[in-house]
C-alpha cells in the first residue's frame, strides 16, 4: 500500500521525463522529414557525433561545456546542410538513392566512431549541473529537470519559429505546397537544406541534454533511429502533435512495463505500439499521409 | 569545333535481336556467352574445392547467400517496395529453421523447406499492413522491424533469448553444403529474371511506376505486392534457414544489420533492377569484405563508402556498364 | 430499358478549408451519355474521384446497380465495370504503347469477360489501340508511350478503359489537349460505344461536341450542381449562362 502511494508520483513524473526524451530524440527527424520530405536516416549518426564531438571538445581541446555545447550545435547544423548540398541535392526526388545515402551516412558515421576506437567506458557527458531535489517525494536530478525544460523550450521555439519568422514561414509553406511555395520565390533546395541543419542541429541538442544520463555507446546510435522513427510511425512521421502525443504515450507505456515488469521490456513496447498503430492506422496517429488523395 | 560522345549498337547485338540469331556460332556464342560463362564458374568451382581451399568454397557459399539476399531485396525493389531490413527475412527463415530442428528434431531435409516457406509467410503477414505505404514510409517500417525483433527475442527470453538455439543437426554433407545454395542461386536468379519480364512482369513494374494507372486497370496493387514480398521472402528466408543448419546454430545475430546492408549494398553496386546487378555486386563485395577482414568495422564504413559513392556517382551500375560495354560501342562526333 | 446504372446521393467532399463537391446527387440510367461540365476547379474530376473511389467522400453514397460502392477501393469500383480516364495522363511511360494494355488486361475482370483463351495479350492490345485510332501498321502501337504525342496518349487512355470492357465508362476532358482532327476521329468512337448500349459519364470543356452527342448535360460551379437536362435547356439556363457560358463565349469564339 505504503509502496504504492510513492510508485504513482514516481511513475508520472519518470513517464513525464521519458517522454521528453523521446519527444526530444523525435523532433529533428520529423522536422526534416515533415518539411522537405526528406527522411534522414543519418540521424542517429549525426546525434553520436554530436555527442563525441563535445566530448572531444572538452576533453582534447578543454574547451569550457557552454563554448562545447554552442560549437557542437553549430558543427552539427552545418554537417546537415553540407549533407544537402553534397550528397541529396543530386539525389532529390528519388526516394530510393535518398533513404540509401542518408542510411549510409549514418551507418559510415556509426561505424567510423566504432572503429576509432569510442567503445569503452570512459566516453560520458557531464551533467549540466548536479545535484537533485524531491519532487512530491521523488528524487529528480537536475539534469532531468533541465531536459524537460529543453524539451518544452524547443517546442515553444518551434511554434514561434515557423508562425513568425521568414524562414520558419517558409518552412511550413514548403511543407505544404512545394510548388506554390516556389511560386512565391521561395528557395525550395535551400529552403531543405535549413531543413536538414535545422533537423540536425536539434539532434545535436537531444544528444547534449539527453546524453549525460548514460554512457555514449555506439548502438546508442541506431537506438535512437529507432526511437525517431517508432514515435514517427506512432504519431504521424511530419505532425508536431503526433510526435507529442506518441511520445507521451510511448513514454508512459514504457515507464509503466518498466515498474510493474521488469526494464528489458521497455524496449518490446514499441514493437507493440508500431505493429498496433500499423495494423489500424497505417499513416500514424496523426498523420496526413493519405495515399490516394493527390490531385489526379 | 566540339565533340560529342555518341553510342551505338554494335553490328552484332542489332543482327542478334532478329530471328537469324540463331544462323551462325559467332552470334549464338555472342548472345550465350554472358549467360553461360557465369553458371558454368559456379558450378564448377565447388569440384575445384582442393585447388581452391575450403576457405574460399566457404567465400563463394557466403557470396550465394548475400546474392540471394539481393535478389529478393531487387525483387521487392521492383514492384516500388524499398527495403532497408532483408534482415527480416534472413532472420524469420532462420529462427523458424534453427526452432523446427530444436524443438521437434526434425532433420534439415524437412526443416530448410519448411523455414523458407513459413518464414516467407511470416514476413508477408508481418508487412502486409504496410504494403499500402510507399516509398520512404516502407523502408522506415522494414528498418525497425529485424532490429525490434531482435529486441523481443532477448527480451522475452524465448527462441533461446540472447544465448540463440545451438547444436542443431549439421547439413547432410559437404557437397549439399556447397551445391545447394549455388543452385538455389541460380533458380532464383533465372526464375526472377523470367518473371519480371513476363506479363505479372510488367503489373509488378507497373504498380511501381504508376500503381493507380494499375488500379484503374481493377487490379489488386496490394495483392500483387503481397506476392513480391512472398517470392522476395523465399528467397531470403532460405539464406537465413540454410545458413542456420550451415552454422548448426542460430541466434539473434541472424537479425543483425548485415544481412541488411550487404544485399542493400550489392544491389546498388551491381545496378538495381535487374537481377543479375546485385548478383555481381554480391559476388564482388563478398571476397572484397574477406579481403578486409584485418581492417574489422571499417568494413562497414567501407560498404557505407561504396554505397553513397554509387548512389550518387554511379547510380547505373556495374551490370549496366558492363552490359554497355558489350553490346555498345563510342565514338566522338563533331556537333555545331 | 430505363434501368439506373449508377446513383450518387448527396455526395460531399472538402479537402482542407477548399469545398470541391456539394451535395451533389444526381442518376444515370442504363446506356444513357451524361455530359458534365463546369468552369475550371468546379469539381469536376473530384467528382469522378468520388464516383471511382480514388478519393472518399465525406458525406453521401454512390450506388451502383442497386448495391452501395462508396468509399470502396478503386480497383474494386474497377472491377465491378465502372472505369475512368484521367485527365492527367498516366501512362506507363517507360512501355510501349501496347504493353500499357497489357496491364488491364491481365486482371481478373479480363480473365472472367473473355474466358481463359483470348489469344495473346500483345494482340488483343493491338486490337484494342487500332481501335481509337493506332494505325495498326504503323510503329505507332510499338513506340514508347513517352515518345508519343499527348492526342495519342489520351486515346491510350481510352483504350485502357477499353481493355476492361467496361459497363460505365467515365471519361475526365479527354478532348482537352487533342487536335481538332483527333476529337473528330475520337468523337464517333464514343458515338458508336454509347450506341452499342454503353453508359458514359463525359466530363468536357469542348461544349459544341459534347452537347451534340450527350443525352443530359449536367453542370456543376462550385462544387454544387446548378443545372441539370437535355443540352437545350441547359444550354438556355439563366444560372447557367451567368457561371459558364458568359465567359466561355468569348474564348470559343
Ligand atoms: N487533392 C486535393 N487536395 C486539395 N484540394 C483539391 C484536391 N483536389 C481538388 N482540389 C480542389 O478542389 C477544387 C475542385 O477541383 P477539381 O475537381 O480538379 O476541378 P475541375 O476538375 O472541375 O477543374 C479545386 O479548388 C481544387 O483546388
Ligand atoms: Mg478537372
Amino acid at each position: 500500500m505504503d509502496c504504492r502511494k510513492i510508485m504513482l508520483p514516481s511513475i508520472i513524473i519518470y513517464g513525464l521525463i521519458n517522454s521528453v526524451i523521446l519527444a526530444l530524440i523525435a523532433m529533428g527527424f520529423s522536422l526534416t522529414f515533415g518539411i522537405s520530405g526528406v527522411a534522414n536516416f543519418a540521424y542517429g549518426g549525426f546525434y553520436l557525433f554530436s555527442g563525441f564531438l563535445v566530448w572531444m571538445l572538452l576533453n582534447y581541446l578543454k574547451f569550457p561545456l557552454i563554448l562545447a555545447i554552442m560549437v557542437t550545435i553549430g558543427v552539427t547544423g552545418l554537417l546537415g546542410f553540407v549533407t544537402y548540398w553534397v550528397i541529396l541535392l543530386r539525389v532529390r526526388g528519388i526516394a530510393l538513392s535518398e533513404v540509401i545515402a542518408t542510411f549510409a551516412l549514418g551507418v559510415g558515421i556509426l561505424e567510423l566512431f566504432r572503429w576509432m576506437g569510442f567503445v569503452t567506458y570512459e566516453f560520458t557527458l557531464p551533467y549540466l549541473k548536479k545535484g537533485m531535489i524531491l519532487i512530491a517525494g521523488v528524487p529528480v536530478d537536475y539534469q532531468r529537470l533541465f531536459i524537460i525544460g529543453i524539451g518544452l523550450g524547443l517546442v515553444l521555439f518551434l511554434y514561434f519559429f515557423t508562425h513568425y519568422t521568414r524562414i520558419g514561414l517558409s518552412f511550413r509553406g514548403i511543407a505544404q505546397n512545394e510548388r506554390t511555395a516556389i511560386s512565391l520565390g521561395i528557395k525550395s533546395d535551400r529552403t531543405a537544406a535549413l531543413s536538414l541543419a535545422f533537423g540536425s542541429a536539434m539532434a545535436a541538442v537531444a544528444a547534449i541534454v539527453i546524453l549525460p544520463l548514460g554512457i555514449i555507446s555506439i548502438n546508442t546510435g541506431y537506438e535512437v533511429l529507432l526511437i525517431a522513427v517508432a514515435v514517427g510511425i506512432v504519431g504521424g512521421l511530419e505532425s508536431v502533435p503526433g510526435i507529442l502525443v506518441a511520445s507521451l504515450i510511448l513514454g508512459y507505456a514504457q515507464v509503466i512495463t518498466g515498474t510493474y515488469f521488469k526494464p528489458e521490456w521497455m524496449m518490446v513496447v514499441y514493437l507493440a505500439a508500431i505493429v498496433l498503430v500499423l495494423g489500424i492506422r497505417p499513416s500514424g496517429l496523426f498523420g496526413k499521409f493519405k495515399e490516394l488523395e493527390e490531385r489526379v | 569545333m566540339k565533340y560529342r560522345k555518341e553510342r551505338l549498337d554494335r553490328g552484332i547485338k542489332a543482327r542478334c535481336e532478329d530471328i537469324f540469331a540463331l544462323s551462325s556460332y559467332r552470334e549464338i556464342l555472342y548472345l550465350a556467352f554472358p549467360r553461360v560463362l557465369p553458371v558454368a564458374v559456379l558450378l564448377i568451382l565447388p569440384l575445384l574445392k582442393d585447388v581452391v581451399g575450403l576457405y574460399w568454397e566457404k567465400v563463394l557459399m557466403i557470396s550465394c547467400i548475400i546474392a540471394l539476399l539481393a535478389l529478393s531485396w531487387d525483387l521487392m525493389a521492383s514492384v516500388g517496395l524499398i527495403s532497408l531490413g532483408q534482415a527480416l527475412f534472413f532472420g524469420a527463415g532462420a529462427y523458424i529453421t534453427g526452432f523446427l530442428n530444436h524443438a521437434f528434431k526434425l532433420p534439415p531435409i524437412l526443416t530448410i523447406p519448411l523455414g523458407t516457406l513459413a518464414g516467407a509467410l511470416f514476413c508477408t503477414l508481418l508487412l502486409s499492413p504496410v504494403l499500402r505505404l510507399r516509398g520512404v514510409y516502407f523502408a522506415i517500417v522494414t528498418l525497425t522491424l529485424p532490429l525490434l525483433l531482435a529486441r523481443f527475442i532477448e527480451t522475452t527470453k524465448i527462441l533461446g533469448g540472447t544465448e540463440g538455439m545451438s547444436g542443431l543437426s549439421p547439413l547432410p554433407d559437404i557437397w549439399i553444403e556447397m551445391y545447394v545454395p549455388v543452385l538455389a542461386l541460380l533458380l532464383c536468379l533465372f526464375g526472377f529474371r523470367r518473371l519480371i519480364n513476363e506479363d505479372y512482369g510488367l503489373v509488378l513494374q507497373g504498380i511501381r511506376d504508376n500503381d493507380r494507372a494499375v488500379m484503374s486497370g481493377a487490379i489488386n496493387i496490394y495483392w500483387f505486392k503481397a506476392q513480391a514480398v512472398f517470392l522476395a521472402g523465399l528467397a531470403g528466408s532460405f539464406a537465413g534457414a540454410f545458413m542456420t543448419h550451415y552454422n548448426q546454430v542460430v541466434g539473434m545475430a541472424a537479425f543483425a544489420m548485415d544481412y541488411s546492408i550487404l544485399p542493400l549494398t550489392a544491389a546498388v553496386l551491381g545496378g538495381v533492377g535487374s537481377f543479375a546487378g546485385p548478383t555481381i555486386g554480391a559476388f564482388i563485395l563478398v571476397p572484397l569484405s574477406e579481403m578486409l577482414r584485418a581492417v574489422g568495422t571499417l568494413r562497414v564504413v567501407f560498404y557505407s563508402a561504396i554505397l553513397i559513392i554509387c548512389v550518387v556517382g554511379l547510380p547505373e551500375g556495374v551490370f549496366h556498364y558492363i552490359r554497355r560495354k558489350y553490346h555498345q560501342f563510342e565514338r566522338m562526333v563533331e556537333v555545331g | 430499358m430505363d434501368k439506373t446504372i449508377l446513383a450518387a446521393e448527396n455526395l460531399c467532399k472538402n479537402f482542407g478549408g477548399v469545398t470541391a463537391i456539394v451535395e451533389v446527387s444526381f442518376e444515370l440510367k442504363e446506356g444513357e451519355l451524361l455530359g458534365v461540365i463546369g468552369p475550371n476547379g468546379s469539381g469536376k474530376t473530384t467528382l469522378v474521384n468520388l464516383l471511382t473511389g480514388f478519393v472518399k467522400p465525406d458525406l453521401g453514397r454512390v450506388i451502383y446497380r442497386g448495391s452501395e460502392i462508396t468509399g470502396k477501393a478503386p480497383y474494386r469500383i474497377a472491377e465491378l465495370g465502372i472505369v475512368r480516364t484521367f485527365q492527367m495522363v498516366k501512362p506507363f511511360y517507360q512501355l510501349p504503347a501496347f504493353k500499357n494494355l497489357v496491364i488491364p488486361l491481365y486482371s481478373p475482370r479480363v480473365k472472367k469477360l473473355r474466358g481463359g483463351g483470348y489469344g495473346d495479350r500483345d494482340d488483343v492490345a493491338i486490337d484494342l489501340l487500332e481501335d481509337v485510332g493506332f494505325e495498326r501498321d504503323s510503329f505507332v502501337p510499338y513506340k514508347i508511350a513517352s515518345s508519343l504525342p499527348h492526342g495519342y496518349l489520351k486515346r491510350l487512355e481510352l483504350a485502357r478503359c477499353l481493355a476492361l470492357r467496361p459497363d460505365l465508362l467515365i471519361l475526365d476532358e479527354l478532348f482537352s489537349g487533342m487536335s481538332m482532327s483527333e476529337v473528330a476521329s475520337t468523337l464517333p468512337i464514343i458515338e458508336r460505344l454509347n450506341s452499342e448500349g454503353l453508359s458514359i459519364i463525359m466530363v468536357e470543356h469542348r461544349l459544341k461536341e459534347l452537347f451534340r452527342i450527350a443525352n443530359r448535360v449536367m453542370v456543376l460551379n462550385f462544387g454544387a450542381k446548378i443545372a441539370d437536362g437535355s443540352p437545350r435547356d441547359v444550354m438556355e439556363n439563366d444560372a447557367v449562362k451567368a457561371a459558364y457560358l458568359g465567359s466561355e463565349e468569348e474564348e470559343d469564339a
